[in-house]
């Protein structure tokens, strides 16, 4: 699979002018903030905008409107922008990584190592208390990334898009192996944990986001930090030593954030795909390949694209719900393919 | 390729008397695959042997020939050989001479040869269908889960081929990538069934999606089997042109193959073995990976020789996996599937250890 796009640092984007991205930031903000005021108007319970706006600014814990929307909409929208910002900029760094426009957590085994991690603790914990649950997420999906890395980096070549590939397949395959061990044998833990292997937002309650969200918000700044060097990079490890950057720290250090994000989503909300995959594209189509950018962008239209699916999942088969990660592959597939057809030279 | 001749050639020339038609084997095909056949049956022995019920292996040898009729527990001993351990055991092995002669031909047609015959999108097609049936629609009998498995399978690869054609040709790489979508998308509409149903009925559906022999009967075991004797002799009769594609597509064309068309049929059977090997078991990995892989180190790569060595030793390794998994947790059984994985996914890693450098 020597797959290769048409060259990631082509210098054409639609946001032509330097000086229109700090507006655009700024708008794609303010579009979040109405995507999350459109996603909280919407559920089972008719609530008015004005109650809304009340129960967020003015909170009244006796009235029930109120509590609905800061215990129940309130977390799940949150979890929603935490999650997809984390899946995005996981995302968006991979790809600058290892130069391979179909790096994304799902794919290199990260979010199956997080699973099977999280599966193994509620099976052998019965029922663990939420920071074990977040706990679980990272050491597995650390344990997957570093593992992924290690098979994808052997040899003379290095790392190459294909190994990378390959060895994050092959990961998922040996770890889900086990996994299905446990679901088959252990009803209960296949109860408890089903909704969540599917990738799901819905029951997700603030103490479990205020685990998580130090971690993605911790891992998110470190990436603008290190954004300039993943820009460089991006242009290639001997372009990257020949400007004299030292590439094995950053290497390091930008894994280490990438599985900082990648499990903290995991241990949220379960494996969710192609967030991370679609969203980088859709941004260096926005502003270039400058990661300075790319990142905070990300950040934001991630977020965007997780609430937006949360909405498009409770809508659909009302008044059941689609998990979102569900969503997120019916939306994800499509754009994927095209992907496939169209900017993969063969 | 040495500039000397070699003394004599290093490959049997088999030709009908009167047939206008040739087939050329490797030198060491006949000598590996009576070792793999000794092999296999070693195997298959001890694996009826093993079980509950206890009997020596020489009353199981017995038995399979029908020559200890008058022994005075013949009748426990054919009911427990031909009724209860044959069928799964005779179906491992069909199961995995179909997916090792899939996975040949997709590594041949790829020319990669970490393929799997599940590329195109075989398993979760059948996946989707099996959880319908099981999970979403149970009215209808289990009867024809096979079918349903089947024509998912069928179905979807042939969704992932027209998708993957573009200006009058399937690209390998195209297929690989498009093949991964589409099966994101089933997998997800598989886990929202798994979802919604009752528990018992999605605890059965993961068994199924693990990939299980368990239970299965002698009807299992002539439906696959009537597949493969039309399809393991196709494939045989393609071997010759799937060595021209691995040449690469314009050495093919230049040596006057329709590429399309042959990749078309060879893509036909791959993909029909391996679904009609998913619709009697559920999804095994790894078999279809690892088997034509050890057996091209041993018989070279030529086709010919590879895809009936490989279909040999894909059944030997299944039914010795059925072994282990009946065996590691006795008297509960661990899913076939999830042994193959468990044991097939580092072999995997260590191949791609040894290619480090390619």
């Amino acid at each position: 699979m020597t797959a290769r796009t048409q060259p990631l640092n082509s210098t054409s984007r639609l946001i032509g002018r330097r000086a229109f991205l700090l507006p655009g930031l700024i708008i794609a903000l303010i579009l979040l903030v109405l995507c999350v005021l459109w996603s909280i108007t919407l559920g089972a319970a008719k609530i008015d905008t004005q109650v809304v706006y009340q129960a967020l600014f003015q909170y009244d814990p006796s009235n029930f409107d109120h509590l609905i929307i800061q215990t129940v909409r309130l977390p799940r929208v949150l979890s929603g922008i935490t999650v997809g910002a984390a899946l995005a900029v996981a995302g968006a760094m991979m790809q600058g990584l290892t130069r391979n426009p179909l790096a994304d957590s799902g794919l290199l085994g990260i979010n199956s190592g997080a699973s099977f991690a999280v599966v193994m603790g509620v099976f052998l914990l019965g029922d663990p208390s939420l920071s074990t649950y977040a706990l679980f997420g990272f050491t597995g999906a650390a344990i997957a990334a570093a593992l992924v890395y290690g098979l994808g980096s052997m040899g003379r070549g290095g790392m190459t898009p294909l190994k990378l590939t390959l060895a994050g397949v092959v990961l998922s395959a040996f770890l889900s192996a086990f996994t299905t061990t446990i679901l088959i044998r252990d009803q209960e833990t296949l109860e408890k944990i089903r909704f969540w292997t599917a990738g799901a937002l819905a029951g997700r309650e603030m103490p479990l986001l205020l685990q998580t969200a130090p971690y993605i918000i911790i891992g998110i700044i470190a990436s603008l930090f290190i954004s300039r060097q993943i820009t460089t990079i991006s242009l290639g490890d001997d372009i990257a030593k020949g400007l004299g950057q030292n590439t094995a720290w950053v290497k390091a250090l930008a894994a280490l954030i990438i599985v900082l994000l990648a499990g903290g989503a995991v241990a949220l909300a379960g494996p969710i795909g192609f967030v991370g995959l679609i969203i980088p594209h859709v941004v260096r189509f926005l502003v270039g390949v400058d990661y300075r950018w790319i990142i905070p962008y990300s950040a934001i239209l991630g977020g965007m694209l997780v609430t937006v699916a949360d909405v498009a999942a409770r809508v659909v088969i009302r008044p059941q719900e689609l998990p979102v990660g569900v969503m997120m592959a019916i939306i994800g597939a499509p754009f994927f393919i095209w992907l496939a057809r169209w900017k993969v030279k063969r | 390729m040495s500039a000397k001749n070699p003394p004599r050639p290093s490959w049997i020339t088999l030709r009908p008397r009167g047939a206008k038609f040739s087939y050329r084997i490797d030198r060491r095909v006949p000598l590996i695959a009576l070792i793999i056949a000794t092999f296999t049956i070693v195997v298959l022995v001890f694996s009826i042997n093993y079980g509950q019920y206890n009997m020596t292996v020489g009353d199981v040898v017995l038995t399979l020939l029908g020559l200890n009729k008058d022994h005075p527990d013949y009748r426990n001993f054919a009911l427990v050989v031909h009724t209860f351990r044959l069928p799964r055991i005779l179906l491992s092995f069909l199961v995995g001479m179909a997916l090792a002669t899939s996975g040949t031909i997709m590594q041949g047609i790829t020319r990669n040869p970490l393929a799997d015959p599940y590329l195109l999108g075989v398993s979760s097609g059948a996946g989707l269908a099996a959880v319908v049936l099981i999970v979403a629609v149970k009215t209808i009998s289990l009867y024809w889960l096979p079918w349903a498995a089947l024509g998912g399978a069928l179905l979807t690869a042939a969704g992932i081929y027209t998708f993957a054609w573009k200006n009058g040709t399937s690209s390998p790489i195209r297929l690989i990538l498009i093949g991964i979508a589409i099966e994101a998308v089933l997998a997800a509409v598989t886990s929202t069934i798994l979802l919604f149903g009752q528990i018992n009925d999605v605890q059965q559906a993961y068994v199924w999606l693990a990939g299980s022999v368990y239970g299965r009967n002698w009807e299992h075991v002539y439906a696959i089997g009537g597949w493969l004797l039309i399809f393991l002799p196709a494939a045989m009769l393609m071997a010759r042109q799937l060595n021209t594609l691995g040449l690469g597509e314009d050495t093919a064309k230049g040596l006057g193959q329709r590429v399309e068309w042959q990749r078309g049929v060879l893509l036909f059977i791959s993909v029909t073995l391996a679904a009609v090997a998913v619709s009697v078991s559920g999804t095994i990995g790894f078999i279809g990976l690892i088997a034509p892989h050890i057996t091209r180190r041993l018989v070279g790569p030529s086709h010919e020789g590879l895809i009936p060595a490989s279909a040999l030793f894909g059944g030997a390794l299944l039914v010795l996996a059925d072994l282990v998994g009946r065996w590691v947790i006795a008297p509960s059984e661990l899913p076939i599937g999830v042994v193959t994985a468990m044991i097939g996914a580092p072999y995997f890693m260590y191949l791609l250890y040894r290619n480090r450098n390619a």
